[in-house]
């Protein structure tokens, strides 16, 4: 990792996700369940990760969110990027 | 041998919503119909989806869907417990375009940063039954979810549609209407571009001066249910919708068939079904708007049906402008507020009745409404036809 420390990068992933999924900033959990906890369908996490992309300027293909299912692990995928 | 005649049930409004230029909500909208009307598109100014949607949810349905949900809800509360089983509730809705800013947003976000960034929504969202399925999932109605996409026409045709669906038997309670956002960039330089639109700004009906149509917005739904299930829960009934016809003009895919054959063929059919002659009729709300073509077919219709002393004549389209797809539903609604009030609103905007017609247009003041029928006309581009019929409700 460069120029950002994991925390710096959750707190900016929080405020994406809050934006996005319009849920309130303690709900952003990293055992949080999108579908179960954040009310986010799967078009809704789709959006997040785009909103992420441009938020860290990376590039997450579609076939890496096979299986994404809560904050930790979208997180993880943004964070190996950085 | 000659098939058994269908069933066929008496069917009522019992529940009204309007989100339109002039006003939202029955008593906004009813007091702004008499004017004055406002110069140039005729924008729904003062909509807020908040009541009605959360951010996320506003933010994921087009402006089209916010009309829809919105009156929908007014509707339906208005109309009080249905208390329907929900396979035997259903929905038809119309509209014209759909979510035409968001595919228009979503193009320059294409173009400007990549196909990468389209919205994941982009497709709910300007889909043309985005407000049929929104209306369906908001208060879980689990029949019949319909959309009728016939331009100008679709809000009249949907609530024909949707009164089949209860004469039947199919259905014992329907919500039906139609939305229209369509006032965006490409939507007013494409009607523009066909000469459709007003340069002046000005809509007047039947006026000898009117120079087309002014651009409108705007959502409507009628709360429909069957005359025995109104009664057996003591609903308000606003009127009984007797009957209503959809035709083809088969002619041309803008201009309307000479002398207002079209026309005339469906309001006869909506007579016909509804079981009543021409002199039954009181008044008609017309399609009315502001072409120069249009209203010269309509009026030759109405005067080859009704003769030159016929039914009130009035076209709200001087104050609303032109909403497209939600047209007919708005005028739906108004129609059962002319029967509530028993007062027709005048033809805003007209100042001198194109010679060439022979009608009788309501100008100036409000006029009473006669006992009798009120006949609801729209006619889209493709040469749809739609006619509904409105009359109060006698035992």
């Amino acid at each position: 990792m460069t120029g950002m420390d994991n925390e710096a990068a959750f707190e900016k992933f929080k405020s994406t996700a809050v934006e996005v999924l319009q849920v309130p900033e303690d709900k952003i959990t990293l055992d949080a369940k999108f579908q179960d906890d954040l009310d986010a369908d799967s078009l809704e996490v789709v959006e997040l990760v785009m909103a992420l992309e441009e938020t860290f300027d990376i590039t997450v293909e579609e076939s890496e969110l096979d299986g994404v299912e809560t904050v930790g692990q979208a997180f993880e995928i943004v964070s190996s990027k950085l | 041998m000659t098939p058994p005649a269908p069933v066929r049930r008496r069917v009522v409004v019992t529940g009204l919503g309007v989100v339109a230029c002039c006003g939202i909500g029955t008593d906004a909208f009813w007091s702004g119909l008499f004017g004055p009307a406002p110069v140039g598109e005729r924008r729904v100014r003062d909509f807020d989806p908040s009541p009605f949607l959360d951010v996320k949810a506003a933010r994921r349905a087009d402006r089209f869907q916010q009309f829809a949900v919105a009156s929908a809800q007014m509707a339906v509360d208005d109309a009080g417990d249905i208390g329907v089983d929900p396979m035997r509730a259903g929905v038809v809705h119309g509209t014209g375009v759909g979510g035409l800013q968001t595919l228009e947003d979503q193009v320059g976000v294409l173009n400007e940063r990549g196909p990468r960034r389209v919205s994941p929504f982009l497709v709910p969202m300007i889909m043309g039954n985005a407000g049929a399925a929104a209306i369906s999932m908001r208060f879980g109605w689990k029949g019949p979810c319909e959309t009728i996409v016939t331009a100008c026409a679709a809000g009249t045709q949907s609530v024909g549609a949707a009164l089949r669906l209860v004469s039947s038997g199919r259905c014992d309670a329907m919500i039906t209407g139609g939305a229209e956002a369509a006032i965006t960039r490409i939507g007013v330089a494409a009607f523009t571009n066909m000469t459709a639109l007003s340069t002046s700004g000005i809509s007047r009906p039947f006026d000898v001066e009117r120079d087309g149509f002014v651009i409108g917005e705007g959502g409507a739904a009628l709360v429909l249910e069957e005359l025995e299930h109104a009664r057996a829960r003591g609903a308000h009934i606003y009127a009984e919708l007797l009957g209503a016809a959809s035709t083809a003009d088969a002619h041309h895919i803008t201009a309307p068939s000479p002398g207002g054959a079209g026309a005339l063929a469906c309001m006869e059919l909506a007579l016909d079904d509804s079981g009543i002659s021409p002199a039954e009729v009181a008044h008609i709300n017309a399609h009315g708007t502001s072409t120069p073509l249009n209203d010269l077919a309509e009026a030759e219709a109405i005067e080859k049906l009704f003769g030159q002393d016929g039914p009130v004549v009035t076209s709200i389209k001087g104050i609303t402008g032109h909403s497209l797809g939600a047209a007919g539903a708005i005028e739906a609604v108004a129609s059962c507020l002319t029967i509530e009030h028993k007062s027709i609103p005048p033809t805003v905007g007209l100042e001198r009745l194109d010679p060439e017609m022979h009608i009788n247009v309501a100008m100036g003041d409000a006029a009473e409404l006669p006992g009798g029928a009120v006949l609801s006309n729209s006619f889209g581009f493709g040469g749809h036809n739609g006619c509904i019929v409105l009359a109060p409700l006698e035992s």
